[in-house]
């Protein structure tokens, strides 16, 4: 069974604070999803996206702040922005702009970050795996193959 | 004689550098705040068992729609952890001797029976207990336990016994608490206890309690399962409340399809003969909200005016209307009686003069505001005075003082209002006793003093790692000795230890010895979240020497444990990863200088009108400097012009006692003809040029250093020609009038008609929002014209009648004494005609008759509103601030950073901010003058850490940062590239995603500091 690998970006103020409440909710999601902090959902740029998924994550979504009431005034919108940017970049080089989203929520909001924990984990696991990995696979095992052919042995530990 | 001055003397000598704030509630909270930050100790006092007040409650807050915990949990996290503020929860005032500057409080501490020390918020306890009660955070639509904490997210995070419905307490028997707690902090022999305690003033925000509506069973309340109240339904929205957010109905859950809100619940009657100034923008935004969950809900909101007078109400109350399409329907409901099978609510009111009747399936109670609970009690306790209405007495001019000196008060004990008005006060509040016990400000607060840090530039990373068991909310789930044993292979790790609860006072010192002990360069902490605790191991790592950067939490409790009971390998795994990821990171982390700059403490004021007067008094009393500047040759202002109010004091002798106060200040320069022209510089330090005219055509340039600026540029009476204004002395504005009537120019006894137009040059297409006075103006001039002739007929047209908090009673009284109210709407505006017998004719609909009337009356008094200072559109450019659409100045945040602009440093007063009263200036420019106060009463400010820097050589000046920075921060400097002043920088790092060669970067979040991070998840097999 594929278990896909998440990473959600949460600001510091309200998608942070949203993940922190779902859990003192005791609201069950996937473990498939890890949090990172950053300061704002600004902060963030198409080089960490898709570094994130150069990296192999699956799937990666960010928690930012509700219209209009973003710490930083208009970091949500620079997000956003950035999002449908990375998402279009994403289609192009066939990994799937679907992978990519970003979500605006309150801090009281634990439940809504938990159901989109779900929804996300359960999206990705139809997608199947981020397609680097397949490359990367496949590109290992050629190599197999060509050092095979030159007689090398190959333990597999 | 000799006696009173040795009396004086020992006065002066025994003030108190301390405060008691009564009630922690978000005004109290902020008056807290701003003096713990300005050099005193206070006591914050709370009868409940945690800090935050009503607004805990609330959903979202109008206008902006921000979530309310979101906006102040940081306040609340704040006032925890604050050296100089003790937090008293459950304790009550008794007795308070002495007098300004010298009280002795005694105060009765209630039990809670857990200890505040010892309990970790773990919750076991409030699971184990077998009592349920209705749970008051969500007013009864949940339940509790009989111990229990008040909210969520409540701080202190520590339950509390609910003694008189506890089993052992009362039986003897259960325990259930008591044996589950890990940390033995139930106390079963906790007893009331009587504090004394020294203070220098007393600030009394202790709130407010929504109107009893038990008694207005014709509305069905407590009878009919599908009629609640506002707040209720506030607690229904909340995601995290009883529904998670779902909107439904109590009787059967469920969506409901059609909503009535019913206005002036338990206000704006016969009893409670004043406005509950909140409920029809709190009404119109859950209205918003139902519209933003669920558009196709039908919601209708039964009113008698429509009280949009705060800034952007009138836009938003547009927008109800117009986009969400909410129904606002101009009639109160007579009855409400329920069908039994359906439980559905049929509202009879009287709709355009015939009885109507809709069906509804939830009807919503806009229940007011009424005294706290405890009023009496407080006056009496404290030797206070209440007004007839039961809230705290104040004066017009003095809106924050009670009746007793050295004793203040803010939020809506004094007067119905609003969160940010709340707020407002709260700073004003820490302005006076700041003010008050200036001779004291420093002696007794504390101050930690940390060792000198290493330097660990160059080293090899040696990082430390602690887990945290939290007792069994992680240990139960996650394999702590599993985690630990892989912890301790992970790369740069050389210490890792488990602590049962690492957030205890040993568990601290444990870490700070064992950081020494090992030389350790970097910490990682695995245990909860960063947001409650970074502050508290940050402090650890300090006291061992090291810098607070070099530290990072993995957070295995909420985003892990608690999430993952259900797959406890999964969550140890997991917590493997985010501990790897945690350590890849922390070997990256850089110590961070916080630099410390020096303040100049002078302030510098623009506008001498009544609120720059009194922010300049209240700053020069802390003993700071103050440099007035007036752009006309007289200070005074727009007030000057106001003769008489509703108790018959001339305001204009306040502005004449104000002006002469600022003449005697040896603080005080005043300079009038003066401009400011440029600024400078950076909070603490700004340097300003002053263009001062000395006679006509010529002018002279004063430069001034400073370290705060307060604009208080005021506003102007609106000029149109609009209802033939200027055609002739019959058609006067109410200020002309009431200066004509004082200077005997007008006669009333000669006058049988006089009409009034309001809203003349508010909320209009031009000037789309309520100028706020001109309702009460217009009133005042009606009454005051009826009272010097009884017989003359006086008719008022206008659209809502704007007089909230206790200004009803004279809009009441208006109505008692004949004056006739006709309302008109943009539509049906009223027309002046060709003037006919020496009388001015005015045409006008009546809306409620659905009448046209032809009067002709011996006056017309146009209603003009307040405008922006013209002044507005040059120096907001120089300021580099922002404004709203209405041309007025914009503040950091409508709701907790009333008076502050964005923009460190600068503060914000009187009409510069929106149209106001003349109080509710004053208390404005108190805020303003407090919250400058905490700058100027520093000895240094700290600026750096987690700030956004410029690569100068690779800086292209492409101006991209210079435009994205929500703060207008980012400048192009002598050198012609990008320069970010450090104390300016608020962190965000929006700048570093914009800039094209990534010649910015966010200190701590650089990305060789981020990336790391997240390639460590893969970096399984490193171990």
């Amino acid at each position: 069974m594929f278990e896909p690998e998440i990473i959600a970006f949460c600001c510091e103020y309200c998608g942070y604070s949203a993940a922190d409440l779902a859990g003192a909710m005791r609201v069950e999601y996937p473990p498939n999803v890890v949090i990172v902090r950053v300061p704002c959902a600004g902060y963030l740029t198409p080089v960490h996206i898709l570094r994130v998924f150069e990296e192999g994550y699956d799937g990666v979504f960010i928690a930012s702040c509700l219209e209009g009431s973003c710490q930083y005034r208009t970091g949500n919108e620079r997000a956003e922005k950035m999002v449908s940017i990375v998402k279009k970049l994403l289609d192009e080089v066939r990994i799937g702009g679907e992978r990519l989203e970003i979500y605006k929520m309150a801090s009281s909001m634990g439940k809504y970050f938990a159901d989109i924990a779900i929804n996300m984990t359960e999206k990705i696991k139809k997608l199947g795996p981020n397609p680097i990995k397949l490359i990367e696979e496949r590109f290992e095992e050629e190599e197999h193959k060509q050092l095979k052919e030159m007689g090398v042995r190959i333990s597999n530990t | 004689m000799l006696l009173q001055n040795e009396q004086n003397l020992t006065k002066k000598i025994s003030k108190t550098g301390a405060v008691m704030v009564i009630g922690a509630g978000v005004s109290g909270i902020q008056a807290s705040l701003d003096l713990a930050d300005s050099g005193y100790k206070i006591y914050l006092v709370e009868k409940g068992p945690s800090i935050g007040g009503k607004m805990t409650q609330l959903d979202k807050t109008f206008p902006t729609n921000d979530c309310a915990t979101c906006i102040l949990a940081p306040k609340l996290v704040e006032c925890i952890r604050h050296r100089n503020i003790e937090t008293m929860t459950l304790c009550e005032v008794v007795k308070v001797d002495g007098y300004a500057g010298s009280f002795k409080v005694t105060i009765k501490r209630n039990p809670r029976y857990v200890d505040l020390d010892k309990c970790t918020g773990c919750g076991q306890c409030e699971k184990a207990c077998p009592v349920k009660l209705p749970n008051e955070f969500d007013l009864g639509l949940s339940q509790r336990k009989a111990i229990y904490r008040f909210s969520p997210q409540a701080d202190p995070n520590v339950p509390v016994i609910d003694a008189p419905n506890c089993r052992y307490l009362t039986m003897g028997k259960c325990e259930a608490c008591s044996k589950i707690c890990p940390t033995g902090a139930i106390n079963f022999e906790d007893r009331k206890e009587l504090i004394n305690l020294d203070v220098g003033a007393l600030i009394l925000a202790v709130g407010f309690e929504q109107s009893d509506i038990s008694k207005l069973k014709e509305l069905g309340y407590g009878r009919y399962p599908n009629v609640i109240t506002a707040l209720q339904f506030e607690r229904i929205m909340n995601s995290s409340g009883p529904f998670l957010g779902h909107i439904q109905r109590l009787s059967d859950g469920k969506k409901p399809e059609k909503i009535a809100f019913i206005q002036c619940v338990g206000s704006r009657n016969k009893e409670k003969d004043y406005c509950s100034s909140v409920c029809c923008m709190q009404a119109t935004k859950e209205a918003i909200m139902i519209k933003e969950h669920i558009p196709e809900i039908d919601v209708s909101i039964y009113y008698m005016d429509i009280r949009v007078y705060g800034k952007e109400f009138d836009q938003y109350y547009n927008r109800a209307r117009d986009k969400y399409k909410v129904k606002y329907i101009r009639s109160m409901p007579s009855s409400i009686e329920e069908d039994p099978l359906t439980h559905n609510l049929f509202v009879t009111s009287v709709q355009e003069n015939s009885l109507k009747t809709d069906e509804y399936d939830l009807v919503i109670l806009s229940t007011g505001v009424e005294p706290s609970v405890d009023a009496q009690v407080i006056s009496k306790n404290i030797d206070f005075d209440l007004n007839k209405y039961g809230f705290c007495k104040t004066d017009r001019y003095s809106p924050v003082e009670t009746t007793r000196d050295g004793i203040y008060v803010c939020g809506p004990f004094s007067e119905p209002k609003d969160i940010a008005e709340s707020v407002t006060q709260g700073c004003a509040t820490a302005g006076l006793a700041g003010a008050l016990l200036s001779s004291k400000r420093g002696t007794l607060v504390k101050k930690k003093i940390f060792p000198e840090e290493l330097d660990v530039i160059g080293q090899e990373p040696r990082i430390g790692v602690f887990i945290c068991h939290c007792g069994n909310n992680i240990a139960g789930v996650v394999d702590i000795n599993s985690v630990k044993k892989y912890s301790e292979k992970l790369p740069n790790v050389v210490y890792c230890e488990d602590m049962k609860y690492a957030c205890t006072q040993d568990s601290l010192q444990q870490i700070s010895q064992i950081i020494k002990e090992n030389n350790l360069n970097r910490v990682v902490v695995a245990s909860c979240s960063p947001r409650t605790h970074e502050s508290l191991f940050r402090e650890s790592l300090r006291n061992a020497g090291l810098n607070q950067f070099l530290f990072e939490m993995a957070n295995i409790r909420n985003q892990c444990s608690w999430v993952h009971s259900n797959q406890p390998e999964k969550a140890t795994e997991k917590s493997k990863d985010l501990i790897r990821m945690s350590v890849a990171r922390a070997a990256s982390l850089e110590s961070l200088e916080l630099f410390s700059i020096p303040i100049n403490k002078k302030a510098l004021i623009l506008g001498a009108g009544v609120a720059g007067m009194t922010a300049a008094l209240t700053i020069s009393k802390q003993g700071f400097e103050v440099v007035l500047i007036e752009k006309k040759n007289e200070p005074g202002g727009l007030a000057k012009r106001i003769e008489y109010d509703f108790e018959g004091k001339q305001p204009k002798k306040f502005v004449e006692e104000l002006i002469n106060k600022i003449g005697k200040d040896p603080n005080i320069t005043l300079l009038t003809n003066s401009e400011l022209t440029h600024i400078a510089g950076f909070v603490g330090n700004f340097k300003s040029k002053i263009k001062r005219r000395i006679k006509d055509g010529e002018f002279e340039q004063i430069d001034i250093e400073h370290g705060v600026l307060i604009v208080a540029t005021g506003g102007e009476e609106y000029q149109g020609t609009d209802y033939g204004y200027g055609a002739n002395n019959k058609i006067l504005s109410q200020l002309e009038f009431e200066h004509k009537l004082v200077e005997k120019e007008i006669n009333p006894e000669q006058l049988e008609k006089v009409v009034m137009i309001q809203c003349v040059g508010s909320r209009t297409e031009e000037h789309p929002y309520c100028s706020r006075v001109c309702c009460g103006e217009a009133i005042k001039n009606a009454l005051k014209l009826k009272e010097i002739n009884p017989d003359i007929e006086i008719v008022i047209l206008y659209k809502d009648i704007m007089t909230y908090g206790f200004l009803e009673q004279y809009y009441t009284k208006a109505r008692d004494m004949g004056i006739v109210f006709l309302r008109y709407d943009d539509n049906n505006k009223p027309e002046v005609l060709p003037e006919m017998n020496g009388k001015v004719r005015v045409k006008t609909i009546d809306l409620s008759l659905r009448r046209e009337f032809l009067i002709d009356c011996d006056l017309l008094l146009l209603s003009r509103g307040i405008i922006p200072s013209p002044s507005n559109e040059e120096l907001f450019k120089i300021l580099r601030v922002s404004l709203i659409e209405q041309g007025f100045y914009e503040e950091a945040h409508p709701k907790l950073r009333p008076v502050d602009f964005a923009s460190e440093g600068f503060f914000l007063c009187g009409l510069a901010h929106t149209p106001r009263h003349i109080g509710e200036a004053v208390a404005q420019a108190q805020a303003a003058a407090s919250r400058a106060t905490v700058i100027l009463s520093q000895k240094e400010l700290l600026a750096g850490g987690e700030v956004s820097v410029v690569d100068q050589d690779k800086c292209v000046a492409c101006l991209n940062c210079v435009r994205i920075c929500p703060y207008q921060v980012p400048f192009i400097n002598e050198n012609g590239v990008a320069q970010i002043e450090v104390t300016n920088c608020y962190g965000c790092g929006i700048c570093v995603g914009v800039c094209p060669v990534r010649a910015i970067s966010l200190k701590n979040y650089k990305d060789e500091q981020v990336i790391p991070k997240i390639e460590a998840l893969f970096k399984k097999e490193l171990v």
